[in-house]
């Protein structure tokens, strides 16, 4: 995989992490943790995106299924997911995704618009598409995927 | 700031609190000079601060009020309301005054010569200055001035004592951190030692301390876990020596949290005060229990329902004087708050011997603001009805008043007390007064909860809301078992039927191969509000102390968590909410709980008179028929050209709405006749309309079946004026009709009339 080099000032960090394939980077000063093996309690009568909630070191945190939110096959099993911690409106949160990759530093600029033909829920939460050398990566927004649309497979 | 300053404002901010108690309680009682001595040493040590601080206006006002006071004391002046009222706000004006000080640094800007012109004329003793805008006040002060006779200085020996006995006199017991209990340490104060007794500590320091423990507490928790699975750790005498220590200081911390719930009622008195004189009643406040202390975190938050209730009292329940002559009550309306301990909670009652609550002007404010349909109201008893005012969007005010009957109504009173893990109870007699129950928690920071597993999960229930466990175990002949009405379970209860809720039904979880439940289960029987019922849960672990914290945002509309928390174990548990429960398991909640209330009046009734009211039709062949009245909504004449058909469904256009016929003994709408009589019933909203040949007449009859029946919708035989008449089973054809509400909304069927009727049968 490529690594671009700094660009001091207009360079943003990224954690890329993968979910079904396909690539995706947070923002590395969003993201507060990355645990692997966590146990996660279900909580019944939640909306389908919540896979339950874990414990983080004393605080709680609300583990949210990705794949589920992105109109995906939930994961064939969930204890192997990596949950991606982040900090939103003062509550945590877990993200749960298939892996994590590694931290790029990457021009601002080199974020391009979403595809037209994205798929609306993909759209949604996608903040551009960055072309790396090997493949595309989606740009996550943490509060649209967190607060948006109901978009989760009955 | 200024340090001084600030301290000044934390000082005089509670001082005045307490002054605004004192001053109502003296114009009861003008002759206890105590009180007076401790009023004007009040005053005394904020005017001579100020003057000290260089705060002018301060200085200026509570001088005068200290002059005024003064006179009082040396009994050159009488203590009459109209001084009080010149006091009163002269107090309100120094508090406005510091709130301005609290935010700018100094002190506003403003004219207080009218205010000190007041003063000085209550000084001179001229008890008709303009101290007050109440319009009325000349009027009440002549009713009030007649009640408290004038004092007789005679009986007073030492109207003035020396500061140090006057301060060991009102040196009662001091907590740590009680604005109300405190004001006894004023600056002024001279050293005595019960002073020093007492600290002042930073809330926020409390708080972290609170905090700390009860993370602490966890951790003990996770220990002694982890000791229980190695026996043989060596460490089991220092882990019991620790658990008893963290025990302690978890005490110790919640004690510090303690406050008398008399601070919360501080400004009540003024607030009763002032409103009667506005409001033109008479009115007294009887506090009883404001030693009773509850945690701080609590205290605030029912502060303000709390004085919301008793606005409401004086304002929508006490009657004026000239009303409560007229009904044969003593002219001084009572408006009661009593608290006390009981059993881990602590409860507030908030009584008043006033007009009660109007069950017509409920249901018509009910029905205007759509809240329920006259159907339903009918079937509810006077107390459900009550209920109504805790509902959104109710407020029984004609008028809005300056006091309530702002729309913020009783709905949120009851919103903030649920809030807390509180009820909220209500009786009600019409011309006699109401009674508001509040049950609260002592503590919110950490509740032992009992751990639970359905389906493989494991869930905590706070102990307070499990009145007892009752352990089930089927296939053999234990004591207990759970039996179903046509589906629902119940459990025998003693003398009592328990409804039942299976709490993996509730939550919707399905359950695999491996987690179906064993022979073993359990019970726990809860309490929501007047309704007791049962969650049916697979095992019972033991008790644990957990601290709770709030769930995330996202999963605030689950209604049936209250919060979540982390075991000793580190996993972690969703913490059941009995309300919730109730309210997700809805029939139960309601319509059994309906059933419940409905089927014991309704016994009662029989027991009383065994009479019932039934209608007497004619259909088909054969005896005439019977159905109880109280289970028939209207008796309608239609005219059979406007019956339509759906399908193979006689239908009337009907209220606005469509109306299945169900035809009885074979009578059919017969389009050549200008009238078809039709007995209407409701349910759930709907109607339905059973068509008969001729309704005969409504009478009166004991109610005694003679024979049962084998015959589809007859229950039995009673006797009617002499002759045999078939009673009619209302559910039957409630069946057949709400059949085909399902067929034409698709909704789903209901199993069974909720009318009384039918359960006093079954009963």
């Amino acid at each position: 995989m490529s690594q671009i080099a700094p660009f001091p000032g207009t360079s943003r960090e990224f954690i890329t992490l993968t979910v079904d394939g396909q690539l995706f980077g947070v923002p590395v000063l969003q993201v507060q943790d990355v645990l692997r093996n966590q146990h996660v309690t279900r909580i019944p009568l939640a909306p389908a995106r919540i896979a339950g909630a874990m414990n983080l070191r004393g605080r709680m945190a609300t583990a949210v299924d990705v794949r589920t939110r992105l109109g995906l096959k939930p994961a064939p099993d969930v204890s192997k997911q990596t949950a991606v911690v982040v900090d939103f409106e003062g509550e945590l949160y877990g993200l749960l995704v298939d892996g994590v990759g590694e931290v790029l530093a990457l021009p601002a600029t080199s974020i391009g618009p979403n595809p037209p033909t994205l798929a609306p829920i993909w759209r949604e939460i996608s903040n551009g598409v960055i072309r790396l050398d090997a493949e595309l990566m989606i740009v996550l927004d943490i509060a649209r995927l967190l607060l948006g649309g109901e978009a989760e497979a009955a | 700031m200024d340090d001084i300053v600030a301290e000044f404002l934390t000082e005089t901010t509670e001082n005045l609190g307490e002054l605004d108690q004192d001053l109502v309680r003296l114009e009861q009682t003008p002759n206890d000079p105590d009180l007076l001595s401790k009023i004007f040493r009040i005053m005394h040590t904020i005017k001579g601060t100020c003057g000290f601080l260089g705060l002018p206006r301060l200085e200026g006002i509570a001088h005068v009020a200290e002059n005024v006071l003064g006179r009082f004391r040396n009994h050159e002046i009488e203590v009459t309301p109209s001084g009080i009222s010149a006091i009163l706000q002269a107090v309100d004006s120094i508090k406005t005054i510091l709130t301005g000080l609290a935010e700018t640094g100094s002190e506003p800007v403003g004219d207080d010569r009218a205010l000190i012109a007041g003063l000085e004329a209550a000084a001179a003793g001229d008890a008709s200055a303009p101290v007050s805008a109440h319009a009325t006040e000349a009027e009440l002060d002549a009713l009030m001035a007649a009640d408290t006779a004038p004092a007789t200085p005679a009986i007073e020996d030492e109207p003035v004592e020396t500061e140090a006995a006057i301060e060991a006199a009102i040196e009662a017991p001091i907590l740590a951190v009680s604005p109300a209990n405190d004001a006894g340490t004023a600056p002024a104060a001279t050293g005595s030692s019960a002073a020093q007794k007492s600290i002042r500590v930073n809330v926020d320091l409390l708080e972290n301390l609170m905090t700390t423990v009860s993370e602490l507490v966890l951790t003990r928790n996770q220990l002694l876990q982890l000791q229980r699975s190695q026996r043989e750790s060596g460490f089991g005498s220092a882990l019991q020596r620790l658990n008893q220590v963290v025990s302690e200081l978890q005490d110790g911390v919640m004690k510090t949290r303690m406050q008398p719930i008399g601070g919360a009622w501080g400004q009540l008195p003024r607030i009763i005060r002032d409103l009667s004189r506005d409001l033109n009643k008479k009115i007294v406040l009887d506090m009883r229990g404001a030693e009773t202390e509850l945690d701080r975190q609590v205290l605030e938050l029912i502060k303000d329902p709390l004085t919301h209730m008793i606005r409401n009292s004086a304002d929508h329940g006490i009657e004026r004087p000239e009303q409560r002559v007229a009904a044969g009550k003593p002219e001084t309306g009572r408006i009661g708050l009593n608290a006390f301990h009981q059993g881990g909670h602590i409860i507030i009652e908030i009584s008043d011997d006033g007009r009660g609550l109007d069950i017509e002007r409920i249901k018509a404010k009910v029905l205007a603001n759509g809240l329920a349909s006259e159907a339903e109201l009918a079937n509810l008893s006077d107390h459900q009805i009550q209920q109504f005012i805790f509902r959104a969007g109710f407020s029984t005010a004609e008028a809005v008043t300056a006091v309530s009957g702002r729309g913020v109504g009783m709905d949120v009173v009851r919103t903030n007390v649920e809030r807390i893990g509180g009820t909220i109870e209500l009786q009600s007699t019409r011309g006699k007064g109401s009674t508001f129950t509040i049950k609260i928690p002592l503590t919110l920071a950490i509740v032992s909860a009992l751990i639970v597993e359905t389906a493989g999960q494991r869930y905590a229930i706070p102990q307070l809301s499990v009145v007892e466990l009752v352990r089930i175990c089927e296939g053999t002949t234990s004591a207990h078992r759970i039996e179903s009405i046509n589906g629902a379970p119940v459990l025998r209860l003693r003398d009592r039927l328990l409804p039942l809720v299976g709490l993996d039904e509730v939550l919707r979880i399905t359950r695999s191969a491996a987690a179906q439940p064993n022979n073993e289960r359990f019970i726990l029987v809860t309490q929501v509000g007047n309704q007791a019922f049962g969650i049916i849960v697979d095992r019972v672990f033991d008790t644990e102390e957990i601290v709770v914290k709030p769930v995330g945002r996202m999963l605030r509309d689950v209604a049936v968590f209250s919060g979540n928390t982390i075991l000793g174990d580190g996993s972690v548990v969703m913490i059941i909410d009995p309300n919730g429960i109730a309210a997700q398991a809805g029939d139960i909640g309601m319509s059994e709980s309906k059933a419940e209330t409905d089927a014991a009046a309704a016994a009662a009734a029989v027991a009383a008179q065994d009479r019932v009211s039934v209608v007497l039709f004619r259909a088909g062949p054969g005896a005439p028929k019977a159905v109880a009245l109280s289970a028939v909504e209207r008796l309608e004449e239609i005219s059979p050209a406007l019956v339509e058909q759906v399908g193979d469904q006689a239908v009337l256009q009907y209220r606005d709405s469509l109306m299945p016929l169900v035809p009885f003994g074979g009578v059919y709408p017969d389009p050549t006749q200008r009238r078809q009589p039709v007995l209407v019933f409701a349910d759930q909203g709907r109607c339905i309309g059973l068509c008969v040949e001729e309704i005969i007449d409504v009478v009166e009859t004991p109610m005694e079946l003679r024979l049962g029946s084998r015959e589809a919708g007859i229950i039995g035989s009673i006797i009617v004026n002499g002759k045999a008449t078939d009673f009619v089973d209302v559910a039957h054809y409630l069946a057949a009709g709400a059949a085909c509400h399902t067929a034409l909304a698709g909704k789903a069927p209901l199993a069974a009339s909720d009318r009384p009727f039918r359960l006093q049968e079954a009963a």
